[in-house]
């Protein structure tokens, strides 16, 4: 019978059904951090157990590190106890850690690809939402709770219900100037915050062929945000090319019979799937947020919202609700909102690719003045490179500050933080009240160019037109 | 770990309007620098609560007329967001032990059922009818029945659902999936030696 991808690794995963119905699920790779690991730790001391597959577990540390502050302690001794908490927790398991002085800290969902632990047909979870991002390679990712991760510490499994399967095919080419980034939020856009709960999202068609890993890595990394706690791009050839070759990826015999075990993972052709939405690449417009939502977006030349717009009351209520806080009026052009803060960064773009498109375009270009506009490389090992290209120059040159690795300004747990109401035109991954670290700021997703382009206009604008692409249909 | 089993819950009620709100709304990520979840309590809602200045806002979670609920009635889509467990530990530790709501983000329903915190959905005129009530007298029982699927509230009752493998493990005790969990470290190791990419 023929399979999807998730089904597979399901079915290779799956120890054995749970009294509840559940399944108890084997976890091959487990990556943990520094904000949901400690108190699974805690638990794990209070039962008196061990870490059982400690060569499975990786660790690194990204939400709490200062992205401008080197030298520990920390100003915040918080955040100080916090890593080390987790050294020490590392050290007494055998748990591999990527610390700051190793050259690998980062992002945990950029450091776990880049030193190629990350591979086809695994499951892999970690104490974070974003853990889908690694779907990109074909495997079964999902982001836990704490408990969980002591439940994985503990027996390399978790109970899980098996989740439905949705199929979402984009074909075609996209525009110029519309990203994997556009692709992600026209889709949640479509399908809405919870039209993804209960699947597991598999993306497909020729716009997913021909995408970068980089790229996949994108889309993958906010399913959450639609609902769905997994999302995956089956592997093929450009999934093996990016693998080979990294730290922990197979090498010689072993690497032939790896692609041959990770190309048998993919979907079959034919299988069933539980849902399929089909798109086509070329509606897909760069796409901002304008809400308090990833799913309340709009195209660069659309207007936002007004609140008679809502189908039901309850979409009125929403949109009112994220109107008042986002201090913009319903019916307005999105185009044109004066920001201050630009953020280039985190799990979603805040990989090379990332960089290396918005140098391209800043070079020779100034920040406007007001704004500040902050880049911050997802890992170490993407900070290295980029300085080695000159990228660090040319932005610091055209007026952005350059980071060490780190989360930053994406959830504000570390001192990068929004103040008062500053709008902020963000890389990231969401838009929700206070996410960025005050109260009321306000935050407006969309791609890395996008974000360029407001840093250098001082406001939302089409970052095809501040960069001179061809315009659109030519 | 197994526990006492959960059949049903009851408590007085409070209102938290509002669909889609997100896991940094229930608490904010500033406050979550910590190593333990002693303490996250204090920070339930803390913008929705509080000013910047730390001043109590207009809201029911301050309104001294609900200062003895236990059980939450909110909105769609509730704990949408982080897998972080500090959402619901944040509720369970500011003294709410349910949440009935239109739907649930299923992270954070997973993250609630492990503790024990009981969330059930029930329809938007029915959840608007809980509401009034426990608004025009706040001191009327909300009682959860997990075992019936059922809410209870003065001479009222309204239909609820829970997922099937949720329900029976509170109504077992066994929300907590550890010790089942540790109980097949034999077939773990089987499936796990039959894994290339899980051998040392």
């Amino acid at each position: 019978m023929s399979k999807s991808l998730f089904e597979k690794v399901w079915d290779a995963h799956a120890v054995r059904q749970l009294a509840n119905g559940q399944t108890q699920l084997l976890i091959g790779t487990h990556l943990i951090h520094e904000v949901t690991s400690p108190q699974a730790f805690g638990m794990l001391r209070d039962h008196g157990l061990k870490v059982q597959y400690p060569h499975r577990t990786f660790a690194t540390v990204d939400h709490i590190v200062p992205t401008n502050e080197a030298v520990e302690p920390y100003s915040d001794p918080l955040a100080q106890g916090m890593i080390e908490e987790l050294r020490k927790n590392c050290a007494e398991n055998d748990v591999t850690f990527f610390d700051t002085n190793t050259g690998k800290q980062g992002v945990v969902h950029i450091v776990g690809p880049e030193q190629g632990i990350t591979q086809p047909g695994t499951t892999i979870a970690c104490g974070d939402s974003h853990t889908a991002t690694h779907g990109a390679f074909g495997a079964i990712a999902f982001g836990i709770g704490t408990s969980q991760v002591r439940d994985v510490l503990a027996t390399q499994t978790i109970a899980l219900n098996e989740l439905k399967v949705r199929r979402i095919n984009v074909n075609g080419d996209l525009l110029p100037g519309v990203y994997a980034k556009d692709v992600i939020l026209h889709i949640i856009r479509l399908l809405g915050t919870q039209g993804g709960t209960g699947y597991a999202y598999e993306y497909a068609g020729t716009t997913f062929d021909n995408f970068t890993m980089e790229e996949r890595m994108t889309v993958c990394n906010m399913s959450i945000e639609g609902g769905a706690r997994v999302g995956y791009v089956n592997p093929d050839e450009t999934t093996f090319d990016y693998l080979k070759g990294r730290p922990y990826s197979p090498t010689g015999e072993a690497w032939d019979a790896a692609v041959a075990e990770w190309k048998s993972f993919a979907s079959d052709e034919g299988c069933s799937y539980d849902d399929v939405v089909t798109i086509d690449a070329s509606e897909i417009q760069p796409t901002v947020t304008w809400g308090i939502t990833p799913a309340q977006g709009v195209g660069i030349e659309e207007n936002i919202p007004s609140i008679a717009e809502g189908a039901t009351q309850s979409d009125r209520d929403s949109i009112a609700e994220a109107l008042e806080y986002m201090q913009f009026e319903g019916g307005s052009a999105v185009k044109g909102k004066k920001i201050d803060v630009a953020f280039i960064g985190s799990c979603t773009n805040g990989r090379l690719s990332d960089f290396e498109e918005v140098a391209k375009f800043v070079e020779g270009r100034k920040v406007a003045a007001g704004v500040q506009a902050i880049i911050v490389p997802g890992s170490q090992v993407v900070a290295k490179i980029a300085e080695a290209k000159g990228l660090d120059k040319i932005f610091v040159e055209a007026g952005f500050e350059w980071r060490a690795a780190g989360c930053s300004m994406c959830l504000a747990m570390n001192p990068d933080k929004l103040i008062g109401d500053q709008l902020c035109a963000s890389s990231s991954n969401r838009n929700f009240k206070g996410r960025q670290g005050s109260p009321t700021g306000r935050t407006m997703l969309m791609s890395p160019l996008m974000v360029a382009a407001a840093a250098v206009t001082g406001e939302v604008s089409d970052a095809r037109e501040v960069f001179g692409f061809a315009p659109v249909g030519v | 770990m197994a526990s006492t089993p959960i059949k049903q819950v009851t408590g007085k009620g409070v209102y938290v309007p509002g669909d889609d709100i997100d896991t940094d709304r229930i608490i904010p990520a500033r406050f979550m620098k910590c190593i333990t979840f002693d303490g996250l309590g204090e920070y339930l809602f803390y913008d929705v609560r509080k000013t910047e200045s730390g001043e109590d806002k207009q809201h029911n979670l301050n309104d001294p007329r609900f200062a003895d609920a236990s059980i939450l009635v909110s909105g769609n889509n509730f704990g949408c967001g982080s897998s972080r467990e500090h959402a619901p530990q944040s509720i369970l530790r500011a003294g709410y032990n349910a949440v009935i709501a239109g739907s649930f983000a299923e992270i954070f329903f997973g993250n609630s059922t492990n503790l024990g915190v009981v969330c059930v959905i029930a329809s938007d005129a029915d959840r608007a009818t809980i509401a009034a009530a426990i608004e025009a007298d706040p001191s009327i029982d909300v009682t959860i029945d997990v075992e019936n699927l059922k809410v209870n509230f003065g001479e009222q009752s309204i239909s609820c659902e829970i997922k099937p493998g949720a329900r029976e493990s509170l109504l077992s005790g066994n929300y907590d999936p550890l010790s089942e969990l540790l109980e097949g470290a034999a077939d773990v190791a089987k499936t796990a030696g039959a894994l290339s990419y899980m051998q040392a």
